[in-house]
């Protein structure tokens, strides 16, 4: 590979200071860091969300607040983790680690960059405003209807669901064009010699999930115009009364909301393998495998979507097909898995953070993942169905698989990116936290689930009361313990021990085919490749 | 207050231990079946989970066998394989592959093939129909065929208000939130169709006894079916968020005999010929007056509050109302449009429309009630026989 | 791609303007919100917020391509970048083929499945004794719920579908045609024949317009005469939005068309080199397809 130089471009000899660097920026590290503060900040105001909400949930009666803000809570939650914590999470790698990876001097649309990012600060305001205006008397509060917004509850919701219409079709815009951003920096800006079967895997994950991105999101963006011409212009999108069908909405919904569960962890499925051979200083195992699962769970995501309403009343051969096909999706996963494991199997395995974080990380998400195949069945779904069992599996999905996974990567990247090792210990002891108390707190929500509590109420009946107590106290100490990360990052910002070009000694053995943002110093020049490495 | 909470804690903690061990214990899973569906799925899921289960005790078996013996701390030399270099590898590797085919489509897809036809087999030598009326916030029953045809009932939450609200110090009761005061009443033994819709927005009845979970969704009607085989009261809830109240829409079903099925027809039908009856005669003030506080209590003051003073700005006060305090019918003696009378029939926005789930009786007496009490003394009555002939 | 090896990709300097083209954003949804809501308080204030956010965008749109431009002319780009902005085109028409598919999609469904459904409930126990499933539909009747409220749906009295072989079939005359001249502009572009390029798209900008034409008197004669209006059930939704999603975006794409109209006349553009050209171009045979699909299942089936 060629040498790198750090000189600058000649368009660049005005960078401006301040404030106005960030928001003026078109480098792509910057505006990387900018997504994963954005995702930071975003993941502890849901996550303080949620911990009043958890708070509610901690005895029968409602203890801290109104039915009709527990609804807003919950919905506020879901969608600032999703849309603001998660998905920034994964953009913000992708500015970051992509160039670097595929070689190249930045991500192919600096501009755009910019403003996929300068889009979400406006729909974070419009998702969370409500709530303060509602404090000085102004409209009724945020959106109450979850994050589904299923209509006719958001059709007849007040002005928060206005809000949260807008703050969706924004966050849309700018998904959209962080997606346009990755296929073309993928397609148009590989180092010469790169073929698409030896790029990185994270550039396999991101690839799919922005075409993922590119089909789904403006469905999204259909279904809450639908929503909003009947709530005010008089359409009959999702009215019987005008040939219309609530259920259409559903479809809609789901339509985009099930590829986006996989929209949100393809990334992470992607580097993952990366983080594993590391700290296993061995290659990752079945590298084409796993392409073709990755591209395998594209395509099946994309049809499956009906199995989250099974309980509507579908034919039977609807019902069966949604069911099968979401099956499915198992395989490619397993193969995922077997490939995972392999990858460490006969490795030379050492357990830093991040690598505690990947092996957490395969079986957490393993929970998640078994527990979404039985809720596959049609039949017995119409008891799981919106209830406990299934909150569970999806923070079993999203928190575990999605947050615990971001948090691996987090930990695997930072010292590239702020070029100064983080506090192991502190962040063993992050690990740790946070492991035990996640089980803690969903664990028993697959038990309370199963005997019968609903979610989305703020209230339940008296057989639930112990095992949410359990829950909701180890929430607080999963919420506590993400401080511990927030300072580690903080001071490995600020200073510490400097990492080497490589920072992982796993990396030296692996000769390269680690990736190449580590050939580049840490941190990295401010312009990540001036020319171009030539892969052989 | 703190020492209940440890309490509850290490209580609950000892039963999570607990738990790993008593798997079937019905507290931990699904309430005890009383239907062919809900036996079918306990069934399917206890199958399944154990399926599961061994997926993952097998796969983290192997990974802890890995993480012990392969670490760089004993010294262990990693090899360099990044896929099957042989036939046979490659043949081994997909075995497992086919092991997951064999569990996804046959071992669980084929159970969950004939549970689906089960479930689905809605109209077949079913004896009688019941269709189930979701509202904000409350179940309506009308039973469509057979002996019972004609009956309707709304079915409310009944758990005071006192054990609900913030820091309340009344013990709350064992069925907190699972009671009503009309329950379903239905034979044991028979073949039940259930059909459902709503009036509003979606709801879905669900009775985890019962294995059934169907969505009411208003404008259509869609349908489900139960066989309960033990007598008993069986408890479950609203399982789609509805709006404020959702938390507070339980459904409650008593399965009785055969035999008690028939007293209760018959008692209840004479109940609404009665009250049919009562429509047309002269109601006295306090009648009306304490019949309707009941009624107001029970369906009004989830939103305008016992007191009369709602939740501005979603639900206006009643206390000083223009509408509560207004005329009620116009000089050719219809009711006038956004009087007192139209805002209770038919509703407006949140406010339910409440012409078809409340009598003549219950009509009057509440809007005789909000208008001579809350604070507002008009003095006039309103007359179930007034109510009937605006209907 | 090896032949990138020595090239500098042009990375263009910090800017400002998408930053304030999202405050632009924030500030047209916040109007829009306020504007329709009757109740909120501030309501009157909505329509500013809205024309003052839409200046904005305008203005930081206008402000963003004219860099855009005049780094293409001071020769930033090169067959790199050029690359990008073809690769970036396809994917955005992409995203704009899968909204329109929502839209679509709930034609299908409402057609296929949610109309029949409602005709076809177990006719014991239907609430809608005389409806039958035919296409198009305005629905059963009955109540129906908007943000202020329930409302009594009433169905236009002399409600009629829009014809095709009318109007309509004038309009998809008039896209295809515009698909043609587009298309010799081009290939004028690329004889380097200038009079062709600008005599090409000027038609076009035309044909577009006339298209707009058409469809504002088609739609003044729905809502005047046939009872056919956004509110008109499954079927009046269904065909107002696609239809004026549609019209929305042939709107932008005559704007474009304009914009490259008097960038010919300028002078830019060469056979070479013309990524505007070819992205407007690609948008509006974009448009024009989409105008079939429509043609045939919003008008004719
Ligand atoms: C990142 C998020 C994520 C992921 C990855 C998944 C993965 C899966 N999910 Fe999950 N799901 C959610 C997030 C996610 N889900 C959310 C948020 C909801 C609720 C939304 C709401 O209502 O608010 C939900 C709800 C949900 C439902 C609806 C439940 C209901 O409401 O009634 C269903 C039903 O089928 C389902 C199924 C699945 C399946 C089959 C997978 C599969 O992809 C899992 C595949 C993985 C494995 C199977 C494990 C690994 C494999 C092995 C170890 C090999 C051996 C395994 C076998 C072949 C048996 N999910
Ligand atoms: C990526 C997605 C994601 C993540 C990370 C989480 C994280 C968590 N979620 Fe979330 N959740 C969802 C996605 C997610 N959730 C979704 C989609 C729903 C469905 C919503 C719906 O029904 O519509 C849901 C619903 C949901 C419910 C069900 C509510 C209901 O149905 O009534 C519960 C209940 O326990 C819950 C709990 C938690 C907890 C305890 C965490 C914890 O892991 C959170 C831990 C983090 C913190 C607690 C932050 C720590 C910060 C501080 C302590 C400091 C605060 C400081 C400042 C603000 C400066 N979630
Ligand atoms: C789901 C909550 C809810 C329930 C239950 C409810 N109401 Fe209302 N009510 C409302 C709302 C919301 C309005 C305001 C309607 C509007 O004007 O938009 C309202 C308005 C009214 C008004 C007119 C008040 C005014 O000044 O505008 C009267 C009278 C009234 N309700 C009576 C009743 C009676 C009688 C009952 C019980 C039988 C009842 N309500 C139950 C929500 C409810
Ligand atoms: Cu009714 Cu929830
Ligand atoms: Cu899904």
């Amino acid at each position: 590979m060629s040498a790198t130089t750090t000189a600058h471009h000649d368009e660049h000899h005005d960078v401006p200071k301040g404030m106005m660097r960030w928001f003026t920026t078109t480098n792509h590290k910057d505006i990387g860091t900018m997504y994963l503060t954005f995702s930071l900040i975003m993941f502890l105001i849901g996550g303080a969300m949620i911990l009043l909400v958890r708070a509610e949930l901690f005895e029968p009666g409602l203890q801290l607040m109104k039915p009709e803000f527990y609804n807003q809570l919950i919905g506020v939650h879901a969608l600032v983790m999703i849309f603001a914590a998660l998905m920034p999470a994964a953009t913000g790698f992708a500015n970051w680690m992509l160039p670097l990876q595929l070689g190249a001097p930045d991500m192919a649309l600096p501009r755009l960059n910019n403003w996929g990012f300068w889009l979400l600060p406006p729909a974070a305001v419009l998702l969370t405003i409500p709530f303060t205006l509602a404090l000085f008397g102004i409209g009724d509060g945020a959106i109450a209807t979850g994050w589904t917004f299923y209509a006719p509850l958001s059709v007849q919701g007040g002005i928060g669901v206005d809000f949260a219409i807008f703050a969706v079709h924004i966050l849309g815009i700018s998904s959209v064009m962080g997606s346009i951003n990755v296929i073309v920096t993928i397609f148009n800006m590989r180092a010469p010699g790169m073929t698409l079967m030896k790029m990185p895997m994270f550039a396999w994950g991101w690839l799919i999930t922005a075409f993922l991105l590119v089909a789904t999101i403006p469905v999204l963006a259909g279904a809450v115009t639908m929503l909003l011409t009947d709530r005010h212009f008089g359409t009959h999108f999702f009215d019987a009364a005008g040939g219309g069908d609530p259920i259409l909405f559903q479809h809609l919904f789901w339509f985009f909301g099930h590829p986006e569960v996989y929209i949100l962890l393809l990334p992470v499925w992607g580097f993952m393998p990366q983080i594993l051979q590391t700290f296993s200083r061995k290659p990752m195992y079945g590298y084409k495998a796993q392409v073709y699962s990755l591209i395998a769970i594209g395509a099946l995501a994309v049809v499956v979507w009906a199995h989250h309403f099974f309980t509507v009343g579908m034919p039977v051969p609807a019902l069966l097909y949604f069911m099968y096909s979401t099956m499915a999706i198992s395989l490619p996963l397993a193969v995922l898995f077997f490939c995972w494991i392999a990858t460490i199997w006969k490795g030379s395995m050492s357990f830093e953070t991040p690598m505690l974080f990947a092996v957490g990380w395969i079986i957490l998400f393993g929970i998640g993942g078994l527990t979404g195949l039985v809720l596959a069945d049609v039949a017995a779904d119409a008891q799981y169905h919106h209830t406990y069992f299934v909150v569970a599996h999806f923070h079993y999905t999203l928190f575990a698989g999605g947050i615990m996974g971001i948090m691996a990567g987090v930990y695997y990247w930072l010292p590239k990116m702020t070029g100064h090792m983080y506090n192991e210990t502190l962040g063993k002891t992050h690990f740790w936290l946070t492991a035990i108390s996640f089980n803690l707190t969903f664990i028993p929500q697959f038990f309370v689930g199963l005997a019968g509590m609903p979610r989305r109420i703020p209230d339940y009946a008296l057989q639930f009361a112990e095992f949410n107590a359990i829950s909701t106290v180890a929430a607080f100490v999963l919420g506590l313990s993400q401080l511990v990360m927030v300072y580690n990052i903080y001071s490995s910002v600020r200073g510490g021990k400097k990492a080497t070009n490589e920072v992982w000694d796993g990396n030296n053995s692996l000769a390269g085919s680690g990736g190449l943002e580590w050939t580049l110093p840490s941190p990295p020049p401010y312009h990540s490749f001036t020319e171009q490495p030539v892969i052989k | 207050m703190v020492q209940s909470t440890f309490k509850r804690l290490a209580l609950g903690l000892s039963l999570l231990f607990v738990s790993m061990f008593a798997y079937a214990d019905y507290t931990w899973n699904f309430p005890k079946p009383v239907t062919p569906v809900a036996k079918d799925t306990l069934h399917v899921h206890n199958f399944f989970m154990v399926i599961v289960m061994v997926i993952f005790v097998v796969v983290l078996l192997i990974m802890i066998y890995s993480i012990f013996m392969h670490r760089k701390s004993r010294n262990y030399q990693a090899s360099s394989f990044t896929g099957p270099s042989t036939k046979s590898q490659l043949i081994w590797t997909l075995v497992p592959f086919a092991i997951l085919l064999y569990i996804d489509f046959i071992l669980m897809g084929i159970p969950a093939y004939n549970s689906i036809v089960m479930m689905e087999d809605t109209k077949q030598n079913a004896t009688m129909v019941v269709k189930i009326t979701g509202s904000q916030w409350k179940w309506q029953y009308e039973y469509m065929s057979g002996e019972a045809k004609g009956i309707k009932f709304v079915s409310n939450l009944t758990t005071p208000i006192a054990q609900i609200e913030k820091n309340s110090t009344v013990p709350k009761n064992v069925d907190y939130l699972l009671e009503v005061d009309n329950k379903l009443v239905l034979p044991v033994g028979e073949k039940v169709r259930v059909l459902l819709t709503a009036t509003d927005v979606i709801h879905n009845w669900w009775v985890p006894a019962f294995g059934v979970s169907r969505d009411a969704i208003p404008g259509f009607l869609h349908e489900t079916w139960l066989n309960i085989e033990e007598q008993g009261v069986y408890k479950g809830q609203c399982k789609e968020l509805c709006g404020k109240g959702h938390g507070y829409m339980p459904a409650v079903v008593e399965a009785v005999s055969k035999e008690e099925y028939k007293v209760w027809v018959a008692a209840k039908q004479e109940e609404m010929k009665k009250a049919e009856s009562g429509a047309d005669r002269e109601w006295a003030k306090d009648e009306l007056m304490s019949n309707g506080k009941v009624v107001y209590e029970k369906s009004c003051a989830v939103c305008h509050q016992v007191t009369g003073a709602g939740m501005p700005p979603m639900f206006p006060p009643l206390t000083g109302s223009k509408i509560a305090t207004g005329p009620i019918f116009g000089a050719d003696g219809k009711y006038l449009p956004d009087s007192h009378l139209d805002r209770v029939f038919n509703g407006k926005g949140a406010m339910p429309p409440w012409k078809g789930s409340l009598n003549d009786i219950d009509i009057a007496s509440v809007i005789t009630y909000e208008r001579n009490a809350l604070g507002n003394a008009t003095g006039d009555l309103l007359q179930p026989a007034q109510v009937k002939a605006a209907r | 791609m090896a032949t990138h090896a020595n090239d500098h990709y042009f990375v263009p300097n910090p800017v400002l303007y998408p930053a304030i083209l999202s405050s632009g954003v924030l500030t047209m949804a916040l109007g829009f919100i306020l504007n329709v809501n009757e109740k909120m308080a501030a309501h009157g204030l909505g329509k500013w917020l809205m024309i003052a956010g839409l200046l904005v965008i305008c203005y930081m749109t206008f402000r963003w391509l004219s860099s855009v431009v005049d780094e293409s002319l001071t020769g930033k780009y090169k067959a790199w970048e050029d690359k990008s902005f073809r690769i970036g085109m396809i994917t955005f028409i992409c995203s704009e083929i899968a909204f329109f598919a929502a839209f679509f999609g709930a034609l299908f469904f409402m057609r296929i499945i949610a109309v029949p459904e409602l005709a076809e409930i177990d006719p014991d126990y239907t609430m809608y004794k005389e409806f039958t499933s035919a296409w198009p539909s305005l629905g059963p009747g009955g109540m129906s719920m908007s943000a202020d409220g329930l409302k009594e749906y009433v169905q236009p009295a002399n409600f009629q579908a829009m014809k095709p072989w009318g109007l309509p079939a004038i309009n998809t005359a008039l896209l295809l045609a515009s698909g043609v001249t587009i298309t010799w502009a081009h290939w004028g572009l690329l004889k380097n024949n200038r009079k062709q390029l600008i005599a090409g798209l000027f038609l076009t900008v035309a044909l577009g317009i006339a298209f707009l034409i058409c469809q504002g008197i088609e739609y003044h004669h729905a809502y005047t005469e046939m009872g056919l209006t956004l509110g008109a059930g499954a079927y009046g939704g269904t065909f107002f939005m696609l239809t004026g999603f549609h019209g929305f975006h042939v709107t932008l794409g005559t704007i474009m068309l304009i914009v490259i109209l008097l960038r010919s006349m300028k002078g830019h553009f060469t056979a070479e080199h013309h990524f505007g050209f070819e992205g407007v171009a690609w948008y509006w045979h974009f448009v024009d397809v989409v105008w079939l699909g429509l043609f045939v299942f919003v008008y004719i089936l």
